[in-house]
C-alpha cells in the first residue's frame, strides 16, 4: 500500500506540476514524440496497406516483413539509430515508427482483403472505378480493422516513447529513468502511471472513433 | 431392433417472455414410419422435434417413447439412441469423414476399430465411396456433407431418427437425389423418423404421415399426404398446400386402370397400308418400336416409318408402378398427345390418349372416395 | 562489423540467447495456462467477458518498462520481475483469442454435438477446443513474437537476454555497433524461428483446416 500512497503523493505534489521538467512539459514532449511518430507511420502504412489489400500485389512479402518487424527490439533499434546518426529526435522517431508501422500495415491489409468479395464486385458492376471502389466500398467496410490497427499502434507508441529518455531526450520516461538512477521509486512509478494513463486515453479515443466513424451496418463486436 | 413409437401428450412449450412455441400438442408418430412436421416459420415444428431428444424441455405435458417419458433418462444417453440430422449437417470440421460417422458408436463405448468399420459400411449405405472417409468435411460438396450427416445419424443403428430440414440447404437437383435415396434407404431400415421441413412438396413426397403446424404452435391437421391433398381440414391448410393441390393429388392415384391401345404401335416391317389406315382413322402419329419392343420414337403416319425421322419419346409410364400424374405428363409431352405405357423391362405395352387418362382419373377419385366412406 | 568480437564472445552470446528464450517462452506457457480456462469461462458467461476485456486492455496499455519497475519494488531484482509482466501481456492477447476461438465453433456443430449426446465436458474437450485451436495458435504467435521483442527492455534492469547486448555491450562500450547489430539480428531471427515452430505445431494439430486458415 505504501507504494500506492507514494505514487499518490508524488502525483499530487505541486512542485512536480510546474516549471521546466514538470509533469505538463514532460507530457507535452511525450505526446509530441508519439503523435509525430504515429502520423508518420500512418502516412507510410495506410496507403501501402490499402494498395496491397486492394490489388493483392506484394501481399506475401509485405505481411511477412511486417511480422518480422514486429519482433524488432525497440530498445535495440533506438540504440542502433543513435549509434548511426547520433543523439537527437531522429533516432527516437525511427524506433517508434518502426514499432508503429507493422500493426497499421497488417490490419489495413487484412481489413481490405477480408471485405466480402461481392462488395467490390457490386461496386464495379455499378460503374465505379478502382479508386472509387476502394474509397467508397472497401474502406468503409474495412474501417473497424483499420482503426484497430491504428489503436494498437497508438497504444504501443505512447507506452514505448518512454525510452526516449534513455538517450537523453524528454518525455514522461524522464521520471522513470531519473527515478531509477536516484532510486526514487515513487517518481519511477508515478511516471509509469502517467504513461499508462496517456495510453489508456488513446485507447479510449480510438474506441470512440470506432463508434462514431464506423457505419452501424458494418459494426462488429469489436471493442 | 425394438419398436419405437413417439407420443406427444398435451405438450406445450412456453418461453419465459410469454411466447408460446407449441400449444397443447397431441400426436403419435407411428413405429417404422416417416412423420413429417410441416408449416411456415415460427410454427413450432422444430421446437417440437427438439423436445423429443430433450434439446428443449416442454413446459407442460410429456413425450413418450414406447410409453416411457423421455425425461426419465439422462439426456445425453437418450440422445445417443436417436439419430439427429440438421440443416447445416454440423459435421465436426476437425475429424475425418469416417471419424465423424463413427462418433456416436464411440460415445457408446464401441472400440475405435469397430466403430470405423461400421462407419465405412454406413458411408456405402448413403452412396459415398469409401475413399471419401479419409477426407475432411471442408473437402466435400454440400450434398456429400448431408449424406455424411445422415450416415453419422444412422451409425449406431438407432430406432429413431430426428431430421431437422436435412435437405433444405442443397440445390434442387441434389435435393431430389437425396430425397429419392432417403426413401430407398428407409425401405431397408424402417426407422421411426420425424422429419421437419417447410417445403410442402418435400412433405408430400416423403411423409407416410404429415402433421401441419400453424403459426403459434397449433397442430392443424395430421393425415396421409393423399388425404391431406384431397381434404385439407381448413383454409389455412389448403392455402399452405398451394395452388396445384388437385394436380398433385394425381401422384397418389394408380395408373394401372388406364385403357391402352396397341393399334398404333408399329415396327419397321409395317406395311404402308396400315399406316395409311391409321392416318385415315385420324391418327397423325404412330409409335415406332425396335425388335426388342423398346420405343424408338413417334413417326408421322403420312411418311416412311424410319428411325431417323422419329420424334423422341420424352417420358413413359409404367402402369404397375407409376401414378396418373406420370401418365398425364407422358401424354402432354408427346407430339401425338398420347402417353406411352411400358412394363418393368421398358417394353412398350401400348399408348393412351389424354381422354383415356382423364377417364381413369375420374374412376380413381370415385374409388378412393368410396374407400374413404367405407373406412 | 567487428567479426572478431563476435567469434570471441560466442559463449556469452549463446548464454544471452538461452536466457532470452527462457524469458520469452515461460510467460507464454504461463499465459496459456491462465487464459485457456479464463477464456472458456468468459465464452460461457458473456457477462464476465466485458470486465475481463476491459482489464486486459488496460493492462496492455501499461508500458512494459513501468510494469518491470513497479514489480522491482515488489519482487526485488529477479527473473520474475520480467516474467510476470510478459505473462500478463500474453494473457491479455490470448484471452481474446480463446474467446474468439470458442465463438468460432459453428452453431450447427455445437447443436449436432449436443444432439448426438455429448455432455458439456466431453463437448469442450473433443469438439470445441480442437476447433478453437487455429485462433488460439494465432494469438500464441502474436504473443510469442512480441514477448521476444519486449524481453530486451528488461535489459534496462539487467534481465534482458540479448537486450544486454544493447545496454551493457552497446551503450556502455560507447555505442559499440557490432554488439548492437548482433542483438537486433539475433532477436529477429529468434522471433522468426519461434513463429515458424508454432506454425509447424499448428499444422500438426489441425490437419483438418483448409489451407490458408489461421494466419
Amino acid at each position: 500500500m505504501n507504494i500506492l500512497s507514494g505514487i499518490f503523493d508524488w502525483l499530487t505534489s505541486a512542485d512536480n506540476w510546474s516549471g521546466a521538467g514538470g509533469i505538463p512539459q514532460r507530457m507535452l514532449e511525450h505526446l509530441t514524440y508519439s503523435v509525430v511518430a504515429l502520423a508518420l507511420a500512418a502516412v507510410i502504412a495506410l496507403p501501402l496497406g490499402l494498395w496491397i489489400g486492394h490489388t493483392g500485389r506484394l501481399a506475401f512479402l509485405v505481411v511477412n516483413l511486417s511480422n518480422a518487424a514486429r519482433a524488432l527490439p525497440t530498445v535495440g533499434v533506438l540504440i542502433l539509430a543513435v549509434a548511426l546518426v547520433g543523439i537527437g529526435f531522429t533516432p527516437v522517431l525511427l524506433a517508434l515508427v518502426a514499432l508503429a508501422v507493422p500493426p497499421i500495415l497488417v490490419n489495413t491489409y487484412e481489413g481490405v482483403r477480408s471485405v466480402d468479395p461481392t462488395v467490390p464486385a457490386a461496386a464495379k458492376g455499378m460503374g465505379m472505378r478502382g479508386p472509387q471502389i476502394l474509397l467508397r466500398a472497401e474502406v468503409p467496410v474495412a474501417l473497424p480493422a483499420i482503426l484497430l490497427g491504428l489503436r494498437t499502434a497508438a497504444v504501443q507508441t505512447i507506452s514505448t516513447a518512454t525510452i526516449a529518455a534513455l538517450v537523453s531526450l524528454g518525455g514522461l520516461g524522464r521520471f522513470v529513468f531519473d527515478g531509477l538512477a536516484r532510486s526514487e521509486y515513487d517518481q519511477v512509478a508515478g511516471g509509469a502511471v502517467l504513461v499508462a494513463a496517456l495510453a489508456i486515453a488513446a485507447e479510449g479515443l480510438f474506441t470512440l472513433l470506432m463508434i462514431t466513424l464506423v457505419s452501424p451496418g458494418v459494426r462488429r463486436r469489436s471493442t | 431392433m425394438w419398436p419405437a413409437m413417439i407420443t406427444f401428450e398435451h405438450v406445450t412449450k412456453r418461453y419465459p417472455d410469454g411466447t408460446v412455441a407449441v400449444e397443447d400438442l397431441d400426436l403419435v408418430c407411428p413405429t417404422g414410419q416417416i412423420t413429417v412436421f410441416v408449416g411456415p416459420s415460427g410454427c413450432g415444428k422444430t421446437t417440437s422435434l427438439r423436445m423429443i431428444n430433450r434439446l428443449l424441455e416442454p413446459t407442460e405435458g410429456r413425450i413418450l417413447v414406447d410409453g416411457n417419458d423421455v425425461r426419465e433418462r439422462d439426456a445425453s444417453v437418450l440422445r445417443r439412441d436417436m439419430g439427429y440430422v440438421i440443416q447445416q449437417a454440423g459435421l465436426f470440421p476437425h475429424r475425418t469423414v469416417l471419424d465423424n460417422v463413427a462418433t456416436v458408436p464411440m460415445l457408446l463405448g464401441v472400440s475405435r476399430k469397430e466403430a470405423r468399420r461400421s462407419a465405412a459400411e454406413q458411408l456405402e449405405r448413403v452412396g459415398l465411396v469409401p475413399e471419401l472417409g479419409k477426407r475432411y468435411p471442408y473437402q466435400l460438396s454440400g450434398g456429400q456433407q448431408q449424406r455424411v450427416g445422415v450416415a453419422r445419424a444412422l451409425a449406431a443403428d438407432p430406432p429413431i431418427m430426428l431430421m431437422d430440414e436435412p435437405f433444405s440447404a442443397v440445390d434442387p437437383v441434389v435435393r431430389g437425389d437425396l430425397q429419392r435415396e432417403f426413401l430407398r434407404l428407409q425401405d431397408d431400415i424402417g426407422k421411426t423418423i420425424v422429419f421437419v421441413t417447410h417445403d410442402v412438396d418435400e412433405a408430400v413426397k416423403l411423409g407416410d404421415q404429415i402433421a401441419v403446424f400453424a403459426t403459434g404452435g397449433h397442430l392443424v391437421q395430421v393425415d396421409t399426404p393423399e388425404r391431406l391433398l384431397a381434404a385439407p381440414a381448413n383454409e389455412f391448410v389448403a392455402d399452405f398446400l398451394g395452388g396445384d393441390r388437385g394436380i398433385r393429388r394425381l401422384t397418389f392415384l394408380a395408373s394401372d386402370r388406364v385403357g391402352l391401345d396397341e393399334s398404333d404401335v408399329v415396327d419397321s416391317t409395317v406395311a404402308p397400308g396400315l399406316l395409311e389406315a391409321l392416318g385415315d382413322a385420324g391418327r397423325d402419329w404412330a409409335l415406332l418400336v425396335g425388335a426388342d419392343r423398346h420405343a424408338v420414337g413417334w413417326v408421322p403416319t403420312s411418311g416412311v416409318p424410319a428411325a431417323a425421322a422419329a420424334r423422341p419419346v420424352e417420358r413413359t409410364f409404367n402402369p404397375a408402378a407409376d401414378s396418373l400424374r406420370v401418365a398425364l405428363d407422358s401424354a402432354l409431352l408427346s407430339p401425338a398427345g398420347r402417353a406411352v405405357a411400358v412394363d418393368d423391362d421398358g417394353r412398350v405395352l401400348g399408348t393412351a390418349a389424354h381422354a383415356d387418362i382423364l377417364r381413369a382419373v375420374t374412376d380413381e377419385v370415385a374409388r378412393s372416395q368410396r374407400v374413404e366412406a367405407a373406412s | 562489423m567487428n567479426w572478431e568480437w563476435v567469434t570471441g564472445h560466442l559463449p556469452l552470446i549463446g548464454q544471452l540467447l538461452g536466457e532470452h528464450v527462457f524469458l520469452s517462452v515461460l510467460p507464454v506457457v504461463i499465459g496459456l495456462a491462465v487464459s485457456l480456462p479464463l477464456g472458456i469461462v468468459c465464452s460461457r458467461y458473456p457477462a464476465l467477458y466485458g470486465p475481463v476485456l476491459l482489464l486486459t486492455s488496460v493492462l496492455y496499455a501499461v508500458p512494459s518498462l513501468a510494469l518491470f519497475v513497479f514489480l522491482l519494488g515488489v519482487t526485488g531484482l529477479h527473473t520474475t520481475t520480467v516474467v510476470i509482466p510478459l505473462a500478463l501481456y500474453t494473457l491479455s492477447v490470448l484471452v481474446r483469442n480463446v474467446v474468439d476461438g470458442m465463438r468460432s465453433v459453428p452453431d450447427a456443430v455445437r447443436d449436432a454435438a449436443v444432439g448426438m449426446g455429448f455432455g458439456p465436458l466431453r463437448r469442450l474437450v473433443q469438439v470445441e477446443l480442437p476447433i478453437a485451436v487455429p485462433l488460439i495458435m494465432a494469438g500464441t504467435r502474436v504473443a510469442t513474437v512480441s514477448n521476444i521483442s519486449m524481453v530486451s527492455i528488461g535489459a534496462l534492469l539487467g534481465f534482458g537476454g540479448l537486450g544486454q547486448l544493447f545496454t551493457t555491450y552497446g551503450i556502455q562500450l560507447n555505442f559499440f555497433l557490432t554488439a548492437i547489430l548482433t542483438g537486433v539480428v539475433l532477436t529477429v531471427a529468434l522471433a522468426v524461428a519461434a513463429d515458424t515452430i508454432i506454425v509447424g505445431i499448428q499444422r500438426l494439430l489441425t490437419p483438418w483446416a483448409p489451407r490458408g486458415a489461421g494466419r
